[in-house]
């Protein structure tokens, strides 16, 4: 396989006429799927968070972290249109598909990044601003502009930006970073691997035109097929530690065992799938099962959070 | 000075940006001011003229 460590931004469609992108071009650029799940950890994080904040604040927060992680999202187009117009998932975005210009993207992700910083630093609180400062710089560039096209351990470090939104919830309640929070963000990045790698397992052909080093590109599949099952253990184990910490309760914790077995059981039929399998079954399933895993697991927290809250019961 | 015509396409698509700023700006002058409301509520009127 060809990898790139070069950016190249000619391979991009040039002087596209901005003109041609409407209104929901430019949400686009946003990632919207990425941003829900960002919106929906973050808000767990929020509502587990010791305090109170004032729900009109709160809703600010979360569209402010919103705003940030689309506008990392946006940053991440602009830079990657060269990679994304020769893979089939990306190929439609707006700007490899000529709707929206390179540089538009770039001022749009700019200004929004800025933005929704100054946004959450002016009405809740600056820790959390510069959580969120971090996090757009950690997927833009950390990511995006230099582990992406150079490691095939990029989405195991570069993994940490989509874990930082339940941080920063909890920040904006407290104004601190406690242990607690911490463990949501492991949570997410530990999860992430076994997720991406089942992505990268059915989609190599992709990722191999682009040149982006991916594990099955690069080491292959019997290897990435251990890793997968060593993270989703680890998911598992990490699933629970919100019960053993006590800061959720039983219930939560045989739910989340529940969620991990299956979890590892899925990682374990792909383990299983012979090399070289055209349809890759298991490991599409493995990827649907993640993004269920991790609803189940973060409703769960939520869900207990709010009854301890309301009713001071632990579950 | 030249003026470039625009196609039925172009000019859908810069309504619906035009539309959406309009909506956007509405919501954060709205959000703005509630929160200004809450963060000094009426606290807003006790300054030294």
């Amino acid at each position: 396989m060809a990898m790139t460590d070069e950016h190249d931004a000619l391979a991009a469609p040039a002087s596209v006429d901005v003109l041609e992108g409407d209104a929901g071009d430019f949400f686009a650029l946003l990632k919207p799927r990425v941003m829900s799940l960002v919106v929906f950890t973050a808000l767990v994080g929020l509502l587990m968070a010791p305090g109170e904040i004032h729900p009109v604040l709160g809703f600010i927060a979360i569209l402010s972290i919103a705003v940030g992680a689309g506008a990392s999202g946006a940053l991440n187009m602009w830079y990657d249109a060269d990679i994304d117009i020769l893979m089939g998932r990306t190929a439609k975005r707006p700007i490899p598909a000529g709707r929206i210009s390179a540089d538009t993207t770039l001022a749009f992700g700019m200004f929004l990044s800025v933005f929704s910083v100054a946004t959450l630093g002016l009405l809740v609180n600056w820790l959390s601003a510069g959580l969120l400062a971090f996090t757009i710089f950690f997927y833009a560039v950390v990511y995006t502009m230099w582990l992406k096209r150079s490691t095939p351990q990029n989405i195991v470090i570069g993994g940490a930006a989509g874990a930082f939104p339940p941080i920063i919830g909890w920040a904006c309640v407290t104004n601190s970073i406690s242990l607690e929070s911490i463990v949501l963000f492991a949570i997410i990045f530990l999860w992430t691997p076994a997720h991406f790698w089942a992505l990268a397992l059915f989609k190599s052909e992709d990722y191999g035109r682009a040149g982006i080093p991916m594990l099955p590109n690069v080491a292959g599949e019997r290897t990435t097929k251990h890793q997968i099952v060593l993270y989703a253990v680890l998911t598992a184990l990490c699933g629970v530690v919100p019960t053993v910490m006590g800061f959720a309760g039983m219930v939560y914790g045989v739910f989340a065992a529940i969620l991990g077995a299956v979890f590892v059981w899925y990682a374990v039929q792909v383990w299983r799938m012979p090399d070289g399998d055209s349809k890759m079954v298991p490991a599409k399933k493995m990827f649907a099962y993640s993004l269920v895993y991790l609803f189940c697991i973060f409703t769960a927290l939520m869900v207990g959070a709010l009854v301890t809250k309301f009713t001071g019961m632990a579950v | 000075m030249n003026q470039t015509d625009l196609t039925e396409k172009q000019k859908k698509a810069r309504r619906s940006r035009n539309v959406a700023l309009g909506i956007v700006l509405a919501v954060l002058a709205v959000m703005f001011y509630v929160v200004t409301i809450i963060k000094i509520g009426p606290g807003i009127f006790d300054r030294v003229m």
